[in-house]
């Protein structure tokens, strides 16, 4: 289900070009607009889809189910720190989603590796990866879990 | 210089008429232009099917007269007046400062030809330059600096291809008219290149971008209309903003968080090649 580019939509920013992990979103040649060069090569992650600030990208759908009317799209606002979905069935059944994509503002919490003390040699020939009995919460009693937070698995949300 | 009519000169030794026959030659290239480019690209019809698979769509909302008019008059103030589209602000200011040049550089090229041989107010040749140099300001900077093939593709700027037809032949025109127009005028060779250059400007418009000046407005007005009416083309029109959604569990971790987050992956401008 490779991507394709709105062509109307499009105003070839380079956001998708930028992002694409298979370096396969180029900018055409003759109209200056974007598109994918390689349909084959598309593994379908979104990230071109939800970097373009036009919503002009779309993924398409296999042709035996696309004409059935199904959609997928997405609105990531990264102002907001929010990624919306909206899923349309092909029955016509609808679920929107909407999750947190940041919990602090863009920007404010990157780890100043240059200010943490140096690994022991104990660390270094540990198991453990950086931080790792920190974040995991190990060293206080074991893996935090959704209970330990208070929450719990509810559906539309996490399944 | 700048409060003379540049063409003056030129169209005292041409024959008379020859200047206004080739801007009515230029409009009439630019409609044909458009009309073929939209019969060969079948971008008319893709939009008005899609326009109407929008309005019938499950749960569309019908749009009346009154909201269509609003509708229209938002998309001339903010999406074609001010080039609201565009998310980088520097390439909205190259498009404001290309798209106001380009209008003022054409307008008072129509007036000063078609006013011959009354002199006009010097306000008019006055900007004449200005919007010459405001094309050429903007025109070079998107060239050299923001265009996708240069900040994204991490291209040579002076690699050329056939979508640069139009940015190019318009640096062209304005570089040429501002060089003629700065030596005197008259109807030596910078002259016949100026004419050559607007000529491909002109007449390119179905190989070049050119018609993207009026297929853009009625993209940006349906895409206002798709939202008016519910379908939004099926993206999502629920936000966090919206008290209701901020109730939702997912949005739990987001509860005491800022309603601006700032800027995620556009803090950096798209040029990791």
């Amino acid at each position: 289900m490779p991507t394709f580019v709105y062509m109307t939509r499009c105003d070839g920013c380079g956001h998708c070009v930028d992002i694409c992990p298979s370096d396969i979103m180029h900018i055409d040649p003759i109209y200056r607009r974007a598109y994918n060069i390689e349909p084959n090569m598309c593994w379908e992650c979104y990230s071109c889809v939800k970097a373009c600030p036009q919503h002009a990208i779309d993924v398409r759908g296999y042709a035996d189910f696309a004409p059935l009317g199904h959609s997928v799209r997405v609105d990531r606002d990264e102002r907001k720190g929010t990624i919306a979905w909206k899923i349309k069935f092909r029955d016509g059944t609808e679920k929107n989603f909407l999750s947190p994509i940041t919990t602090k503002p863009w920007g404010t919490a990157i780890p100043k590796l240059a200010d943490v003390p140096a690994p022991s040699k104990a660390e270094r020939d540990g198991q453990l990866l950086y931080n790792e009995p920190k974040w995991i919460r190990m060293d206080e009693g074991g893996l935090r879990t959704l209970e330990d937070a208070g929450l719990k698995l509810k559906k539309g949300v996490y399944y | 210089m700048f409060g003379t009519n540049p063409f003056a000169p030129a169209m005292q030794s041409l024959p008379a008429g020859f200047m206004e026959w080739y801007l009515c030659l230029m409009v009439a290239a630019v409609v044909i232009g458009v009309l073929v480019d939209m019969t060969h690209k079948a971008s008319a019809r893709y939009f008005f099917a899609n326009m109407k698979k929008s309005r019938t769509a499950k749960g569309a909302r019908p749009v009346a007269g009154g909201e269509l008019v609003s509708i229209a008059v938002q998309t001339a103030v903010v999406d074609v007046l001010a080039s609201g589209e565009f998310c980088n602000p520097r390439r909205r200011l190259a498009h404001l400062l290309t798209m106001y040049g380009f209008l003022l550089y054409v307008g008072t090229t129509a007036i000063m030809v078609f006013g011959y041989p009354a002199t006009p107010a010097p306000i008019v040749p006055t900007l004449w330059w200005i919007g010459a140099l405001a094309v050429a300001l903007g025109g070079y900077w998107f060239w050299f600096f923001i265009r996708a093939d240069v900040a994204a593709e991490g291209q040579s700027p002076w690699r050329v291809m056939r979508a640069d037809l139009f940015v190019l032949s318009l640096l062209a025109s304005v570089t040429l008219a501002l060089l003629w127009a700065w030596r005197g005028g008259g109807t030596g060779w910078l002259f016949l290149l100026y004419l050559l250059a607007t000529t491909v400007l002109f007449g390119g418009v179905t190989w070049s971008k050119f018609a993207h000046m009026f297929f853009k407005p009625a993209a940006a007005f349906e895409k206002r209309v798709s939202k008016a009416d519910g379908t939004a083309e099926n993206l999502p029109t629920h936000g966090r903003a919206d008290p209701e959604q901020q109730k939702r569990h997912s949005m739990e971790l987001l509860r005491d968080a800022p309603m601006d987050m700032g800027l995620g992956i556009k803090r950096e401008a798209p040029r990791h090649y």
